[in-house]
């Protein structure tokens, strides 16, 4: 690895850490199921040793790291070892376009980092687009010519946008905010934007029962779709623009709070862990953000958080913990909140990854192994008998929906249910 | 003991010069044995930063020496091309470093025959970010990366091509006078204890610091003053040139990118006896103080291993000490000296400078044999035995990853394992370098696979490879059980010397680990 006196600041420099224990390569969900990936520590730390930005980028089976963060999780010194592929897997791409610019999977790649315009323009022909991503046909030629495959789990476009509800009807008919109500602002995402309205009503229904004033920031994706197909230029020009928009609040010392536990983890560590954003936006911001379950959890400890929860009768829900809730580090505050709902008892199933990872289990190459990866988590929840689970992760809800065939909530519409404040 | 073998030549040390010397004899047409007491470049060989000198640390005070090297260096890049990674150096002055002593340098150099370039800081930087900004000035040398492991094995395989013998850790235990003549040597079998005799017409005497000893079982009173210097090999490749400070020659002013790693030496302290290699606190905070100079936040990474080689110094009636003494080397012909014939020393200089030691020692034996051969090493590019898969050319920093990364690709060839995750090194890696080994069953033969294959050479010190080379060489079925454990345990005790001096940090995190894997659940004892 080329030194600079800067690495030691960089996620890079972790791989120094590494102790070969092999604790990681236990813990990845994906090497067991593949032969094709070698194992975090291989392609992490190891690999590290042997890559230098001025050379040709040495590997290829560090593609197949999925990016869900265990190993990272699980090592005991230190060693950022998801951050330390994510940013080789970007030196890869830099690579590959450049020497096979023609590659579909490249396209597909570049294409799914853009899954915000996907959204917006998915979104303006709405009944085409569910159409043609249902239809049998079409995702094989999608399949054939860029790699993605026709089983992967599509979200459903709309026409109506969340904020345009947001700013139009709800503010029509909510209730008056009482005066001098605390302010949060809400980061809803591209997923609550384009597909998953429902979630954000849920978000902003509990706040509000809570008496906050929910502001709705100007906001775009936050580059994490980029970031982990390699797009490091293009994540970094998303991210400095939500910085921007988010910067102001966040210098206000209003707290803004996430749904989705990827796009939260990107604004509190992966900027400047792994884009290496070291602005002062980047700082102030990521000491606002909050997972949503984590700021009403605190909200709690505070004695602020209303309890007047509906009793729930001895109803049952699984739940699953994504991964990238995990690298929050803050605990499993959803469980703890549900926890507080009479009448209701949640599960934490314990399986370390759902085997979707973003974007990557859309991939033709990678589906099989995604799948397998979920499999025991599939097959767990069908055995719990009952028709709902829990999963606060977008592409984790739509996977694991798809694949057990239950229907997968975010914690807040139990939440919101539970307060009676849940919409239809 | 066997009945004696006959050589036209004996060479006695198997390092760089005792190789170059053997092959020069066979190129001439001699029938020539090679016998070194431990495995190839064990001595000094073996144990230097792997530096190809351009000859510029020593234009200004010692410039034989430097025209010396800059003329080796030249032909050592034509006939051993697969061991130099031609890295290039750079003579750096750092704040610490009088920026007017380069000016005296510069013109040293010229007169020696060293190219110089000077290059702004900012050109400086760009090439190698790693450097202090705070340099005053820098210079491109000629200055190349060598690894000694190849060299020898290239020189041994070559020697043994043209019929000679190459005899390891069989170690000389006396000298055959015969009318006032060394007619050969007793040998001992170190693994065995067996003695063997081996009768040559003439031995040249290639022992290094361990010179003095040989030549005294002839009589020959040879005082070589070993002197050790100690090197640390840090956990990161900080630069991909040879950096030499631009300063008098001092300790730890010289650092080396070998394979993924950098090594800063040295120091130079006189020692009693040559086979002291242990490490002192002090020499390796002043590696770490010092490569800070160079490179800021140098301390602050992981250190690997400290080791130290003893240099042979020898000045032939001098008395100079350390780094006063000159670099230059002697021969010495005993027939003339000491009225001993059949025997010549050769002793002193530098790993660059071997050939040209090897040539000028074989020159006087050959003139008491009255072979009047010419010497040819100038122009044999000796062949590359390390297959491509052990060793890519050209060298750079990716290509052994970039390799196993396309053998695990071919799916027409079945998993292969690796087992050194460190330095890659496969599992078929190892079973070849088992098969070419000519002494499975010595407890030293995994060391013996770390210098063919790097094995346990890179961040957990053989933590996790030592016990799978172990259980193939016992798979192979050559080993058994007590022979393995033997092996394992020699291999273990050998990585924790480099590691005991450097245990603060990360790495001692990662000893402790391997301590817990070879006592704690393997249950080797010392």
């Amino acid at each position: 690895m080329t030194y600079t006196p800067e690495l030691l600041e960089d996620i890079r420099r972790t791989a120094d850490l590494c102790v070969k224990c092999n604790i990681c390569t236990t813990a990845c969900p994906v090497l067991p199921t593949t032969n094709l990936f070698p194992g975090p520590k291989y392609v992490g730390p190891q690999a590290q040793r042997f890559r230098d930005p001025t050379q040709p980028s040495p590997d290829h089976s560090l593609d197949y790291c999925s990016g869900c963060g265990v190993c990272t999780q699980v090592c005991p010194h230190g060693v950022k070892v998801m951050e330390i592929n994510t940013a080789a897997k970007a030196e890869m791409r830099t690579e590959r376009l450049r020497k096979t610019p023609l590659d579909p999977k490249l396209w597909r790649d570049t294409i799914f980092g853009y899954n915000e315009a996907l959204g917006q323009v998915g979104g303006l022909v709405a009944p085409l687009t569910n159409f043609l991503m249902n239809f049998g046909p079409a995702r094989m030629i999608a399949e054939k010519t860029l790699g993605i495959d026709h089983r992967a789990p599509l979200p459903r476009f709309h026409f109506r946008k969340f904020r345009g509800w947001f700013f139009g009807q709800h503010q029509r008919e909510k209730a008056p905010t009482p005066p001098g109500a605390p302010k949060v602002a809400y980061f809803h995402g591209c997923a609550t934007e384009h597909y998953e309205q429902s979630v954000g009503r849920a978000i902003v229904a509990v706040l509000e029962h809570n008496g906050f004033e929910v502001l709705l920031p100007e906001q775009n994706c936050c580059g994490l779709p980029m970031q982990s197909n390699g797009n490091f230029a293009g994540a970094r020009r998303y991210a400095n623009a939500l910085l921007r928009k988010l910067a102001p609040y966040a210098g206000q010392g209003i707290p803004i709070v996430v749904g989705g536990t990827s796009c939260g983890l990107e604004l509190k560590s992966d900027y400047r862990e792994i884009l290496g954003i070291h602005t002062a936006e980047a700082r102030i911001v990521a000491e606002q953000v909050y997972d949503i379950s984590e700021f009403l959890w605190l909200l709690h400890e505070g004695g602020r958080l209303k309890t007047d929860f509906r009793d729930q009768g001895g109803r049952y829900i699984p739940v699953h913990t994504s991964c990238h809730q995990k690298l929050h580090r803050i605990g499993r505050p959803a469980l703890d909140l549900l926890g507080l709902v009479p009448g209701l008892t949640v599960e934490e199933m314990g399986i370390d990854c759902c085997g979707i990872t973003g974007t990557y289990g859309y991939k033709h190459e990678k589906y099989d192994i995604a799948q397998q990866v979920g499999q025991p988590l599939f097959d767990k929840l069908r055995a719990s008998g009952v028709d709902q689970a829990i999963c606060d992760n977008e592409t984790c809800r739509w996977n694991i929906a798809r694949s057990s065939g239950l229907q997968v909530v975010h914690t807040m519409q139990v939440l919101a249910e539970a307060y009676g404040v849940a919409e239809g | 003991m066997n009945n004696p073998q006959t050589y036209d030549a004996l060479v006695i040390g198997g390092g760089a010069t005792g190789g170059g010397a053997a092959l020069d004899l066979a190129l001439r047409g001699l029938h020539v044995a090679l016998v070194e007491r431990a495995d190839l470049t064990d001595g000094t060989s073996g144990r230097y930063h792997g530096l190809l000198h351009s000859g510029g640390r020593y234009a200004v005070r010692d410039p034989e020496s430097a025209r010396e090297c800059i003329e080796e260096n030249r032909i050592l890049r034509r006939i051993l091309p697969h061991a130099i990674e031609d890295t290039g150096g750079l003579f750096v002055a750092t704040p610490d470093d009088d920026p007017a002593y380069a000016d005296t340098w510069v013109a040293a150099c010229r007169a020696c025959g060293i190219e110089t370039e000077e290059i702004s800081i900012g050109q400086m930087l760009k090439a190698e970010p790693a450097l202090n900004p705070a340099s005053t000035r820098a210079f491109r040398v000629p200055d190349a990366s060598c690894d000694s492991f190849d060299v020898l094995s290239a020189l041994a395989a070559a020697v043994q091509a043209l019929g000679g013998t190459v005899l390891t850790y069989h170690e000389v235990v006396g000298l055959h006078l015969a009318d006032g003549r060394v007619v050969g040597a007793t040998l001992r079998n170190r693994r065995t204890g067996e003695e063997q005799r081996i009768d040559a017409a003439v031995t040249i005497n290639a022992a290094g610091a361990w010179a003095g000893q040989i030549a005294a079982m002839a009589g020959c009173p040879v005082t070589v003053r070993p002197n050790k210097g100690t090197m640390v090999a840090m956990a990161y490749r900080f630069v991909n040139t040879i950096i030499n400070r631009c300063h008098l020659p001092g300790d730890g002013d010289i650092l080396v990118p070998v394979g993924t790693v950098a090594v800063i030496g040295t120091t130079s302290v006189n020692v009693p006896d040559p086979n002291v290699t242990s490490t002192e606190a002090w020499e390796i905070e002043r590696m770490l103080d010092e490569g800070e100079k160079l490179v800021p936040g140098f301390s602050q990474v992981r250190a690997l291993r400290a080791w130290a080689g003893v240099r042979p110094l020898y000045e032939e009636g001098g008395s100079a000490q350390g780094r006063e003494a000159k670099r230059t080397f002697a021969v010495l012909d005993h027939s003339q000296r000491d009225g001993v014939a059949g025997l010549v020393t050769v002793v002193g200089g530098k790993f660059t400078t071997y050939r040209l030691m090897a040539e000028r020692a074989v020159d006087v034996a050959c003139a008491q044999l009255g072979v009047t051969t010419a010497c040819q090493t100038q122009e044999f590019v000796v062949p590359d035995v390390r297959t491509p898969s052990e060793r890519p050319k050209p060298h750079h920093l990716g290509l052994r990853l970039a390799e196993v990364e396309e053998a695990a690709a071919d799916r027409r060839t079945p998993p292969n394992a690796l087992i050194c995750e460190c330095e890659l090194v496969t599992r078929k890696d190892v079973e070849r370098a088992v098969s070419a080994h000519p002494d499975v069953v010595a407890p030293w033969v995994l060391d013996d696979l770390r210098r063919d294959l790097r094995l346990g050479m890179g961040p957990c010190q053989g933590g996790f490879c030592g016990y799978r080379a172990t259980g193939i060489l016992h798979e192979l079925g050559q080993v058994d059980a007590g022979q393995a454990t033997a092996a394992l345990a020699d291999f273990a005790q050998r990585r924790w010397k480099g590691m005991q001096p450097l245990l603060w940090g990360q790495n001692l995190r990662q000893a402790l680990l391997d301590e817990q894997i070879y006592r704690g659940i393997l249950g080797l004892e010392k």
